[in-house]
């Protein structure tokens, strides 16, 4: 059993920081979700600001570097000009060419909307704090713009899935 | 809805926060989506525009499109923030101004639709 380099940074980007996204988007999303005054007593309050915050704050790291391995370090493989790489190999066949003409042209795009939108959050739930539980309106915002997040990450993963699975980076 | 003094509701306590910032928060990140739409279609339908971009050899015109898309998010981020700290501005206007602008942004990066401007 052998990982190339090119490999492990093409798994650490999908899947290593992929399941720490996801597992942070999951605790984010039931952290903003319930967090409501009837559901919640004062230490209650404290001990779900506290996850929640850093629920949000991983969830804006792990976009962030999700999309800078993906864009600097993983992409420069996928289109090296030789006839070898994905991407040539991919636009060498008119059965998959729309792998890179659609699928990755438009992952290596939107995925970077995802960070910047869960930075968003990061920085509502630290800079409001408890008020999130009394106005409600604010609170749902966020919920907004973390579903939101987590749609355009799902797009950009779903298509990188798909992409190595017809042509990994090796 | 904010107040001059924190308040306690409850054993809660609920700090002093106008909302202003929040909204420009979210306009900013509004901007930043349609920043990088923008930049992704022009440099489809112009060869200068993606020669100019391409900031690295290795990763090509993405490399420009995503640092300048994000130091436009922060910039729109801060001047906004001055602009707004104090208001009263509701995040529900900033959300579907923000709506509008990464609709518009997520178009412009969405193949069918930049591929459309690339030159004959």
């Amino acid at each position: 059993m052998h990982f190339t380099g090119r490999e492990w940074w093409a798994l650490i980007h999908g899947m290593i920081l992929g399941a720490a996204f996801l597992l942070a988007f999951g605790g984010g999303l039931a952290g903003l979700w319930s967090l409501k005054a009837n559901l919640v007593t004062r230490e209650g309050v404290l001990e779900r600001m506290r996850r929640l915050k850093v629920g949000v704050v991983t969830m804006a790291v792990a976009a962030w570097l999700t999309v800078i391995t993906g864009t600097w370090v993983v992409y420069p493989w996928y289109r090296e000009d030789i006839p070898k790489s994905p991407k040539s190999r991919l636009l060498a066949d008119s059965a998959t060419k729309d792998w890179h003409e659609f699928g990755m042209e438009w992952k290596e795009h939107i995925a970077w909307i995802s960070p910047i939108l869960a930075t968003v959050v990061a920085f509502i739930v630290l800079y409001y704090g408890t008020n999130l539980i009394r106005h409600d309106r604010v609170r749902k915002t966020a919920l907004t713009l973390f579903v939101l997040a987590f749609a355009f990450a799902a797009v950009a993963g779903a298509l990188g899935a798909f992409i190595t699975k017809v042509e990994p980076v090796r | 809805m904010s107040s001059t003094t924190g308040t306690r509701a409850g054993a809660i306590e609920y700090p002093d926060r106008p909302e202003g910032p929040i909204s420009a928060a979210i306009i900013a990140g509004g901007v930043g989506a349609l920043a990088l739409g923008i930049l992704t279609t022009l440099a489809e339908a112009s060869t200068g525009v993606a020669d100019w971009l391409q900031w690295s050899d290795r990763v090509g015109p993405l490399s420009g499109e995503t640092i300048m898309a994000v130091i436009v998010w922060l910039v729109a981020w801060t001047v906004l923030h001055f602009v707004y700290g104090r208001s009263p501005i509701e995040t529900r206007t900033a959300l579907i101004i923000a709506f509008v602008l990464i609709a518009l942004g997520v178009l412009g990066t969405f193949p069918t639709f930049f591929q459309a401007f690339a030159p004959e």
